[in-house]
């Protein structure tokens, strides 16, 4: 049996307590250290913040409104690629309202959902990517995509989306 | 004290070397690589190699031409800068087999040339003066686009960190601020505080630890020149800060930069490491007994974050609520010490105003605003992108001659400026002077200087409602009236929006907006009605049209439309049925067809259909 998924785990624990060693006699690096916990597991597990609680001596109550507060912090899993959608001023007079529905139109995103069934994407509306003069723009990932229109989007996304790609091979040899 | 004089000579000696050489340089910001200019890199980078040329390639930060990227430059030895604007992969290589193979530029890909002192070419406009160039100054960004960022040779043999020798061989700390004082320098976050006096604070406040911050959150919407003088020019930044330190007394600095710009933090890492290794920054900088260390605070995702208090709570790693002031960061500031807390382009002024004095920079702008801004241009505009201009010049002159005028032949409506904490101006005061104080007049705001360009296909109540959202989830919630009153206006908002206002909602609006403005704690709240109390003055017509005939005059309110098919212009071609997720059309084929509105959800896909441009909304 492939027992892969229990050493991925070994390692996040690993690096887990490396960052909180490094840590451990620092005041006021909370942020610094959930960034870099978020950075391992791709969110901060609650398990991680009673951690954090007992290493660097602060109450987890107090590590819950940080991450609560920075719309960075996630308590949630999420998906393997981030798209980040600008609904900044710029993107928004340029249309970026129809690439964001291009966006969950393509994971067949409802109710508010932000990560799609298959775990391959997390949608996350930002303020402004800071490439206004490209509006509307979008990042999957590191790569940002500008003067977007919505019918570029569903390719663009297909280039990061395995399951797909996958389904498309298998099409391919049939 | 060590001098850099040598070495500066040394660099630029090599920077003139390379300039003998071949070379092909590639805007590769964020916006570059937004636009595809990877691609362009790759596809030119593959064809260098293919055809074993001895080219040197180079990448950039941006020149401020959003509308022309991806941007690629050709120098050759002995000839002008070539300036190709939107190129694509295959475009750059056909660019260049012409021009590094024939010697023949492609003028129909030129945006402009650049002489540099060599015979300029016949027919090809200079970039300078270029209708998006003529009227900007470059002080600022006047290494943007040329340098690479990531080589601090480039940055010293342009002048850099002579301002910092300069400071710390001759000038006392009082005769720094004293200069800077003199120069007229106003801050560039926002608020127009006089650089100078925040200096005098931070260094009359006693104490032997102090702080400086630059505020690099750049929360605005729309507002980018912060991440451009960062991927662009990152050493302007630091050296003015070292600057700062060193005439306040501190000896240690901050850089709070959003998480969304992680190049800009890439390049500011390795700014800072390659500045140590030189002895510029950290302990005794070049001898002279001055150490400053500069570290980076990566930001967390939260607009009121930019507000200076909430910022140092941010560095201390506590949540980003804003105090009240005074006690002001000069006498209490990160981890209760004297801290001076500027933003990035204040900074990157600096070094110019030491190197070539405060009447140099006084020279520029109007008696109360000195010097240059940089604003983005982005929204209906023709030309996006950065301009850096004198303070004082009219609206008109950045939307029309720099920035071209209004995309697609429509009209221009207004310009945002300031973002969530400033207004909308409309085109009866297009003339007015950009400064701190005539925006005040007019109800807006100089902000950090994002311009957004509307034409009259915007709604001003949708902008409202688009400002309110933003300010009321961005509302750190410390405080009642911000909380509570930006979530009333929202929902005014919306009902407007949604045909359901009644008459009452305007003053109830007025109202509220006044409460918001005089009782919130911090700037968020005390300016986030900014963008309703705005166009209510100049757009309220907009208002009224929503509440009492219950229609959206720029058909951007998808429930108050109507979309309807002109039976005269219709030819009965079906295709409109067809594209109808709804099933709201009907008619037979070569009959005028017809809108059920009771069916119809307003999705417009008819109308982009319609060959004959039957349909219209309204
Ligand atoms: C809600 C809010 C957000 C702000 N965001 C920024 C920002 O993103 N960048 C910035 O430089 N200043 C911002 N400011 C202004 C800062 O509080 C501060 O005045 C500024 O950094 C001082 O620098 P300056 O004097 O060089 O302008 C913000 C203020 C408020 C109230
Ligand atoms: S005005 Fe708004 S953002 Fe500012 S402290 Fe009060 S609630 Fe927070
Ligand atoms: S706007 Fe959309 S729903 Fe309405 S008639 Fe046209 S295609 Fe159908
Ligand atoms: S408004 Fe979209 S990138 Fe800035
Ligand atoms: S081209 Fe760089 S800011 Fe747009």
């Amino acid at each position: 049996m492939c027992n892969c998924g229990e050493n991925l785990r070994d390692q996040r624990y690993t690096a887990l307590e490396k960052t909180l060693k490094k840590y451990r006699h620092t005041t006021g690096k909370i942020i610094p250290v959930l960034q870099e916990i978020q950075d391992i597991f791709g969110y901060v597990p609650i398990e991680a913040i009673r951690e954090v609680s007992r290493e660097l001596k602060v109450p987890s109550s107090e590590i819950y409104g940080v991450v609560t507060f920075y719309g960075q912090f996630h308590l949630q899993a999420r998906g393997k690629n981030i798209i980040r959608v600008c609904t900044g001023t710029a993107c928004h007079v340029q249309g970026g309202g129809k690439i964001l529905e291009a966006i969950t139109d393509y994971l067949g995103l409802k109710d508010g959902k932000m990560t799609s069934d298959d775990m391959m994407f997390t949608l996350e509306p930002v303020a402004c990517l800071g490439a206004c003069g490209m509006a509307p723009v979008m990042m999957v990932n590191e790569d940002a995509y500008g003067r977007l229109t919505p019918d570029e989007v569903p390719a663009i996304l297909a280039r990061y989306d395995e399951n797909r790609k996958q389904k498309d091979d298998e099409k391919c040899i049939a | 004290m060590h001098s850099l004089k040598e070495m500066r000579r040394e660099f630029q000696r090599a920077f003139n070397v390379s300039t003998n050489r071949v070379k092909v340089a590639i805007g590769l910001g964020t916006c570059g690589i937004a636009a595809g200019g990877e691609k362009v890199w790759n596809a030119v980078n593959e064809y260098v190699e293919n055809e074993g040329l001895d080219v040197d390639m180079m990448s950039t930060g941006c020149l401020g031409m959003c509308y022309a990227e991806p941007i690629m430059e050709v120098h050759m030895p002995g000839e002008p800068r070539f300036v190709y604007g939107n190129v694509k992969p295959e475009t750059a290589v056909e660019i260049l087999e012409r021009h590094l193979k024939y010697g023949r530029p492609s003028p129909e890909y030129i945006v402009g040339q650049d002489p540099r002192g060599f015979e300029p070419a016949p027919n090809i406009m200079e970039l300078k003066d270029t209708g998006f160039f003529k009227s900007q100054v470059k002080t600022v960004l006047g290494r943007c686009g040329i340098i690479d960022p990531e080589q601090i040779a480039h940055y010293i043999a342009f002048g850099g960190y002579e301002a910092l020798e300069k400071v710390l061989s001759e000038m006392s700390q009082i005769e720094v601020i004293e200069e800077i004082k003199r120069s007229g320098l106003r801050g560039r976050g926002g608020g127009g505080f006089p650089t100078g006096r925040k200096w005098e604070a931070a260094y009359n406040s006693p104490g032997p630890k102090k702080y400086v911050i630059c505020n690099a959150d750049e929360g605005d919407p729309g507002a980018f020149m912060d991440r451009s003088i960062l991927e662009g020019d990152p050493h302007s930044v630091l050296e003015g800060m070292a600057i700062c330190g060193y005439a306040i007394g501190a000896d240690e600095g901050y850089i709070y930069v959003r998480a969304e710009y992680p190049l800009a933090i890439k390049r500011l890492r390795k700014a800072i490491q390659d500045a140590e290794a030189m002895g510029i920054l950290g302990d005794n900088i070049l001898d002279s007994g001055f150490s400053f260390r500069i570290r980076i605070a990566a930001g967390a995702g939260a607009f009121v974050c930019g507000e200076e208090t909430a910022l140092m709570h941010s560095i201390e790693g506590k949540r980003g609520m804003p105090r009240v002031r005074p006690p002001y960061p000069a006498q209490s500031g990160l981890w209760g010490k004297p801290t001076n807390i500027n933003n990035v382009e204040t900074y990157a002024n600096v070094p110019g105003i030491i190197r070539k004095g405060a009447d140099w920079f006084a020279a520029m702008g109007t008696d109360n605003s000195k010097g240059s801004k940089v604003f983005a241009l982005t929204g209906k505009i023709r030309r996006t992108g950065l301009a850096e201009v004198p303070i004082g010049i009219s609206l008109r002159d950045v939307v029309f001659d720099i920035g071209g005028g209004i995309q697609n032949d429509r009209k221009f409506k207004a310009v945002q400026i300031g973002g969530p904490s400033g207004g909308c101006i409309p085109a009866s005061h297009l003339d007015t002077p950009i400064d701190y104080d005539s925006l005040i007049q007019l109800g807006a705001m100089m902000g950090s200087g994002g311009l957004v360009v509307m034409d009259e296909d915007t709604c001003m109540v949708d902008v409202a409602r688009y400002f309110l959202k933003f300010t009321q989830e961005e509302s750190c919630g410390k405080c009642t009236p911000c909380r509570e009153g930006t979530m009333r206006m929202l929902q005014i908002l919306e009902r407007i929006c949604q045909g359901q206002g009644g008459p009452e909602d305007i003053d109830t609006l007025e109202n509220l907006a006044l409460v918001v403005k005089s009782t919130s704690l911090c700037g968020l709240g005390q300016s986030a009605p900014n963008p309703v109390l705005a166009t209510l003055r100049y757009f309220r017509s907009e208002y009224e049209e929503h509440i009492f005939n219950k229609k959206c005059p720029a058909g951007i309110c998808v429930e108050l439309l109507d979309i309807i098919i002109d039976p005269a212009a219709c030819k009965g071609c079906t295709l409109c049925k067809n594209v109808c997720p709804a099933d709201a059309i009907t008619g037979e084929r070569k009959k005028p067809h017809s809108i059920d509105p009771e069916k119809c959800i307003k999705c417009q896909a008819c109308i982009m259909k319609c060959p004959f441009g039957a349909i219209t909304k309204g």
